[in-house]
């Protein structure tokens, strides 16, 4: 498996406190990886790391095979699109597309081109007074016009309508088929994900919790519900993720990869989001986290 | 041509939806040989939904003998599943019916009929396996 992205105890502190720690991670190329947690889990500084944005206090990163940020040849590899998706709001949208030209060596003009002409955006209009939507859709066309190996996207969709973001991530879902680009992004909502990201990375107060191929995240992935049990007496391939109880009943989230034959289980399945509240509950219970933001 | 639409709140991943469909769809006669699958490009533009989910899938139909890709071209099916358990269809639907005026004369209510069928099914399942 070749890696966009490798880290290796990867830290990060402000002042006193640690936003990241000890972060050690392979992300493989070709695939759309979601990066999820609540807000203030370090999403951002991971992102900003990746970029070369921030430099590690601890531990070491690479991405695309070099350091971050290390140089030109680095820097045309890896494409980033901020929170809030900025552009420069007195610039119009044919400004915007010459200063991608300008400043990337690998610019493919006629996709900049194509993209700003399908999404029906007059090329005169100044950036400053688009929507939302398009201003997101400008910062994406960029992004992919500047041919990246890793394009990274930080929460780009949380503040579009469902429509704006429903055509965000079809353009993107398009451009990774048609240019094989590797994607990283970060969302506090989880169903934006479910469909787009077939590799996820949960982060919660500033740790990796769980990292993985999505499908089979999901198949390793069971709820367990019955009479009180307690969690000491699993078999010793069932790993308790959450788990909460009444009186008489358990209910307990457990990875596992043999089937689970006791009988007194009824056994279903989980849907992504619910795995990834499983992984938050489950530190919860250490100590109280940030709670997770669910959309529908 | 069929086209796909996704359940997010099913709990069946997007790629066994996607399986499913086309195995519906040729079991309905709504596809039937020869008829293309559309592209991963179309699907992936029309759901906004992982390139990799679609190729995952038309992946798993070709190994089910079902569709055969035909590269630079598109995704072909080669096979109905309309076949000879059509006709086994009736027979069982009656007796089906048969079962359900049965529970409902026993008293049971539809979610105690569903929990019956779904155990049923499922340790049936597990006997096969």
């Amino acid at each position: 498996m070749t890696a966009v992205l490798r880290a290796e105890g990867l830290g990060k502190r402000y002042r006193r406190r640690w936003a990241l720690s000890d972060c050690t991670l392979k992300i493989p190329a070709g695939h759309v990886t979601g990066l999820v947690g609540p807000n203030g889990a370090g999403k951002t500084t991971l992102l900003s790391l990746a970029v070369g944005l921030l430099a590690p206090t601890a531990g070491t990163i690479e991405v695309c095979g070099g350091r971050p940020a290390a140089d030109a040849a680095q820097l045309a590899k890896v494409g980033f699109v901020a929170q809030d998706t900025p552009t420069y709001p007195g610039l119009s949208i044919a400004d915007h597309l010459r200063l991608g030209a300008r400043t990337n060596p690998r610019w493919d003009d006629a996709v900049a081109r194509s993209r700003v002409e399908r999404l029906g955006l007059d090329p005169a209009q100044k950036a400053g007074r688009l929507s939302g939507g398009q201003r997101a859709q400008l910062a994406l066309t960029l992004g992919l016009a500047k041919r990246p190996e890793l394009l990274i996207l930080d929460e780009p969709v949380a503040s579009l309508d469902p429509l704006a973001r429903r055509e965000f991530l079809q353009v993107l879902m398009e451009a990774v088929a048609e240019h094989e680009v590797s994607v990283l992004l970060s969302s506090h909502v989880v169903s934006d994900l479910e469909r787009v990201c077939d590799h996820l990375v949960v982060l919660v107060d500033s740790q990796v919790r769980v990292e993985g191929d999505v499908e089979s995240l999901l198949e390793s992935h069971l709820r367990l519900t019955g009479p009180r049990r307690e969690p000491a007496t699993l078999p010793a391939g069932q790993h308790v993720v959450s788990a909460s109880h009444t009186d008489r009943q358990s209910t307990l989230v457990v990875r596992t990869d043999a089937p689970v034959l006791d009988p007194s289980w009824t056994v279903g399945r989980l849907g992504l989001e619910d795995l990834v509240l499983a992984y938050m509950e489950g530190t919860r219970a250490v100590a109280p986290g940030p709670v997770m933001e669910v959309l529908r | 041509m069929i086209e796909f639409s996704l359940d997010g709140r099913s709990g069946v991943s997007p790629y066994l939806q996607v399986v499913q469909q086309v195995r519906q769809a040729l079991r309905l006669g709504l596809l039937r040989e020869g008829d293309q699958l559309p592209t991963v490009k179309d699907v992936v533009a029309r759901l906004a939904i992982n390139p990799n989910t679609v190729l995952k899938a038309y992946r798993e139909l070709e190994r089910e003998g079902l569709v055969a890709a035909r590269p630079g071209i598109g995704t072909f099916v080669t096979r109905t599943l309309t076949d000879a358990s059509l006709a086994a269809h009736e027979p069982l639907r009656r007796d089906l019916r048969r079962w359900l005026a049965k529970a409902r004369l026993a008293g049971l209510d539809e979610e105690s009929i569903d929990a019956l069928f779904t155990s049923t099914f499922r340790d049936a399942q597990r006997e096969i396996a």
